[in-house]
């Protein structure tokens, strides 16, 4: 009955939600980045977020999600084929589902098991220290930028895992066949076809890797305290009360800052994919 | 769609020096878990000589090509290429073409890139391979194709990239896998023309895999029918339609209807009829037997008083196919359609065989139709 | 024929089924499983050997059995269920159905549905409790199921992706079409029909939902709601943290038995198609 008046429509409960959800909060973002704290439009909380600390904080977080799309999404490539190549197919499907769970770990859980095992009485390193390698001796802190970096592979790499796999799925025996049956070697097969062909999906892969990280707070909250400077830990500390600012509404333009960066990437992403599904069909 | 070059070809065998090599596969064993793909599958083929592997599903057609060209290892028998034994050699250096069932052009290069890849393996210089690629895309009627994407093209232009790709490199054997499969019928029909006018042109040896009768035996020069990973005759197409040698020949290629019949020193009794038998149980004797009779080896009388009836008439255009009850068996009869235009379903008629010989084969439980 | 099947059974086991070599295992896969392993199970151990230890280092579930009568976390554990019971009922509401009939109206949108349903990976948390904090009323806020709301969404990117692999791994579109000749109307059909054959699909959205809200910190720690996690971390007696990492992996406990449930059904799934093929 009502679907005869506009196909969509049946979807639109789904969108309409979605779009408060998701648009609700962000246009109330970006009305207040550009508000001040009385309700008068003022463009100093953009000018405020662009030095000092700020700036500092949104630098990180772009260094830390860099690093954090491209290991984990190289790793994540190389165990991705290696399970798709696997003989068991009960692997296969283990690791397809313990991949979507990896992927959506919960920052408190991970940091205190990455605490158990490589704090300064943890597991692991209570092992290397049998053997002279305690890490905290050799100047390595789970609680520095790095080590927040080092957590953060325990969910990226699942991700690219999860988003690659069907890409891999795509790669056609025939095409490796035919290479060889051309005379291309492994090596030569991957070179001009393999890698080619795969590029879109794994640069789609590290680009979705580099949103995820950018937008995650709670493993580096939970793990460091708020003391690292990065974006959403900035924000976070605003809300909380821990930091007082003249410009009540800083924190939303931040939040503004990483909406921006964050559109650029998932255009960069859609554009990425189109190429991917022509191929990969 | 652009014509490929035509070629006049007065006979069916090659009349140019062969280019191709021979091909002798000795005693090739296959398996796959308890599936045996490959049973002691031998087959000597001539240089320049286009042979068809035809067969069902699952015969094992597919896995020797694959023996032939490396990508399978068989688990016993030898792989000769011209006097040398290829069993040992990789895939990648056995100088031969394939072109596979569908979509093996690589997606991320044009037409002119892909035909030219196996020329890049043997690192020829950039403007040689582009030049024979051009050639050979020109060959194959698709020379306005050069710059176009896989994803771009229809799935017979792909296939005629493929076939060109597959000739770049001037292989010594061109392997065919069912390539004709995943094509609509008309395309499959003009295809299939123009592969066989290019080899004989080139006189490349060739083997070509399908389940498709009609393409074997207008294609090929010899046939090998296969069957459950071994074969069961090898003839040229004309041979294998008149003379099959088994059962499953005469079953597979053509239409053919079997009724029982008993069989005394080497006669026939085919519904009161007496005529010679053929076949590997000619003379046995205890052996429930049918023969297989084709649809033109028949021919039908109107008859108040005969045995059988007809059941059925399918138009076909010069022919009209006639199944006729006799004695509970259903019989395939091929008759001149304007002969029986006017018979009406369930008109009374003879059956007599007009051939001097008949293929007989152990009975099977039922009588079915082939 | 059946060994026909027999062999396209074999053939189809393994993505690489036409190898031309017999796969060993090989040299540089042990090495990227052995790496894989220790970096993710051994976080796993050592949350567990915490866990299953009292402070003077020995074997003991107390860390476990004591959990229920610490201070707050009962209420807690309470509140975060009630918050996963109230997202899986919104998503069952909304996106299943939805999923299914974008699968079966609209193909041509699904390109942009599973744009719009990657997009909360790449939202932040942060910034969705941060606009909420000015935009929500105040009688919204007051009610945890405000964030429930949210859940739904940022757990679209696996459960819409769950389902809608689901969907396109069953035909249907033949499927509806022969409920629905046979008489069925659209209730019977979906209730009947689809989601029996989505159990795989339906069970693995379920997990990874409850996943995500029972260890979600970021925004129930920001809006003042001690969930499980917030509790974890707002949790400070010095008992070396073994009750707060019991805790934690109570969760990766009851995630991991749900998986196993969801692994054999799968293989059940799969068995009965198998036999159901075999037998046409």
């Amino acid at each position: 009955m009502f679907r005869a008046i506009f196909p969509g429509i049946a979807v639109a409960p789904f969108l309409i939600y979605t779009f408060l959800g998701l648009g609700v909060p962000v246009i109330a973002v970006v009305i207040n980045a550009f508000h001040s704290q009385t309700g008068k439009f003022t463009t100093a909380n953009i000018k405020l977020v662009t030095t000092g600390i700020y700036r500092l904080g949104m630098y990180n977080s772009i260094k830390l999600s860099l690093i954090t799309a491209i290991i984990p999404g190289v790793l994540g490539v190389f165990l991705a084929y290696a399970i798709h190549t696997s003989r068991s197919s009960w692997l296969r499907r283990l690791t397809t589902t313990a991949s979507g769970v990896l992927a959506n770990f919960g920052g408190v859980n991970l940091t205190f098991m990455f605490i158990a095992t490589l704090g300064s009485t943890g597991v692991l390193t209570a092992w290397l220290a049998a053997v002279h390698l305690n890490p905290w001796n050799h100047g390595f802190s789970l609680y520095s930028f790095y080590g927040v970096a080092f957590v953060y592979l325990y969910f990226q790499i699942p991700l690219m895992v999860l988003v690659i796999t069907p890409a891999l799925g795509g790669l056609r025996p025939a095409w490796r066949e035919a290479a060889q049956n051309m005379g291309a070697s492994n090596w030569r097969y991957w070179r001009y076809v393999g890698v080619p062909v795969l590029l879109p999906s794994v640069l789609g892969g590290m680009l979705l890797l580099f949103g995820s990280s950018f937008a995650a707070y709670a493993t580096a909250q939970s793990l460091t305290t708020g003391i690292i400077a990065l974006a959403p830990i900035q924000i976070g500390n605003l809300l909380d009360g821990n930091v007082i600012s003249n410009e009540v509404n800083v924190g939303f333009a931040i939040a503004l800052g990483m909406l921006v960066v964050l559109t650029v990437t998932m255009v960069c992403y859609g554009l990425v994919r189109r190429r991917a599904s022509k191929w990969l069909r | 769609m652009t014509q490929m070059k035509e070629t006049t070809v007065t006979s069916s065998a090659s009349t140019t020096t062969p280019a191709g090599a021979g091909v002798d596969l000795v005693g090739l064993v296959r398996s796959y878990g308890r599936v045996r793909a490959l049973d002691g599958f031998s087959l000597t083929i001539k240089p320049g000589e286009f042979i068809a592997l035809l067969g069902p599903s699952g015969c094992g057609k597919t896995t020797a090509l694959r023996v032939l060209a490396g990508f399978e290892r068989p688990d016993g028998g030898r792989v000769i290429v011209d006097g040398a034994d290829l069993s040992n050699v990789s895939a990648q250096k056995r100088d031969m073409g394939m072109v596979f069932q569908s979509y093996s052009l690589f997606p991320n290069m044009n037409a002119l890139h892909n035909v030219a890849f196996g020329l890049r393996m043997r690192r020829q210089s950039s403007r040689d391979r582009n030049t024979k690629a051009r050639e050979l895309l020109d060959l194959v009627g698709l020379s306005d194709q050069a710059q176009k994407y896989p994803h771009q093209m229809s799935g017979g232009q792909q296939q005629r990239v493929a076939l060109a790709r597959a000739l770049a490199i001037e292989p010594r054997v061109l392997l065919l896998d069912e390539p004709l499969s995943a094509l609509d019928a008309k395309v499959r029909a003009e295809l299939r023309d123009q592969i066989r006018s290019l080899q004989q042109r080139l006189a490349i040896t060739t083997v070509f895999v399908t389940h498709d009768q009609e393409e074997a035996l207008s294609m090929a020069d010899r046939v090998c029918v296969m069957s459950q990973g071994h074969i069961e005759q090898t003839a040229t197409p004309a041979e294998l339609y008149a003379r099959p040698a088994t059962a499953f020949v005469a079953q597979f290629v053509g239409v053919s209807s079997r009724v029982p019949v008993t069989v005394t020193a080497g006669q026939a009794d085919v519904f009161g009829q007496s005529v010679a038998a053929r076949g590997a149980d000619a003379h046995s004797v205890g052996v429930a037997l049918d023969a297989l009779l084709r649809p033109e080896e028949l021919a039908v009388m109107v008859d108040p008083a005969g045995k059988g009836f007809v059941t059925h008439k399918s138009f076909f255009g010069a022919t009209t196919r006639l199944i006729v009850q006799v004695e509970e068996v259903p019989v395939r009869v091929d008759v001149r359609s304007d002969l029986v235009a006017d018979m009406a379903l369930g008109t009374r008629v003879d059956v007599k065989v007009v051939t001097p010989d008949v293929l007989v084969a152990p009975r099977m439980a039922a009588p079915t139709e082939a | 024929m059946a060994e026909e099947l027999a062999l396209e059974e074999v053939l189809n086991e393994s993505p690489v089924r036409r190898s031309g070599r017999r796969r060993r295992p090989s040299l540089w896969r042990t090495v990227v499983f052995l790496f894989a392993g220790l970096y993710f199970l051994l976080p796993i151990y050592a949350g567990m050997k915490f866990t299953l230890q009292d402070i003077h280092g020995h074997f003991s579930f107390g860390a476990i059995t004591s959990l229920p009568h610490v201070a707050g976390f009962a209420d807690a554990f309470w509140l975060s269920m009630r918050l996963a019971g109230a997202t899986l009922v919104i998503e069952a509401i909304l996106v299943v159905p939805t999923a299914i009939y974008v699968h079966l109206r609209l193909p041509r949108l699904r390109r942009l549905f599973e744009f719009i349903t990657i997009l909360p990976i790449v939202f932040p948390p942060i910034v969705l409790i941060l606009g909420l904090t000015r935009a929500a009323p105040l009688w919204i806020r007051a009610s945890p199921y405000m964030l429930s709301a949210e859940y739904v969404i940022l757990s679209l990117p696996f459960v819409y992706r769950s389902l809608d692999a689901g969907l396109s791994a069953i035909d249907l579109k033949t499927l509806t079409e022969a409920a629905r000749s046979l008489g069925g109307n659209w209730v019977k059909t979906v209730w009947r029909v689809i989601l029996p054959n989505l159990r795989p699909a339906l069970l693995s959205a379920l997990v990874l939902s409850m996943a995500l809200v029972l260890g979600e910190y970021t925004m129930a720690s920001l809006d003042l709601w001690t969930t499980i996690p917030v509790w974890i971390v707002q949790f400070q007696q010095g008992s070396n943290g073994h009750i707060q990492i019991a805790a934690s992996m109570m969760g990766l406990i009851v995630t991991w038995v749900l998986l196993t449930v969801i692994v054999s059904i799968d293989r059940t799934e799969a068995r009965r198609r198998k036999a159901t093929k075999a037998a046409l």
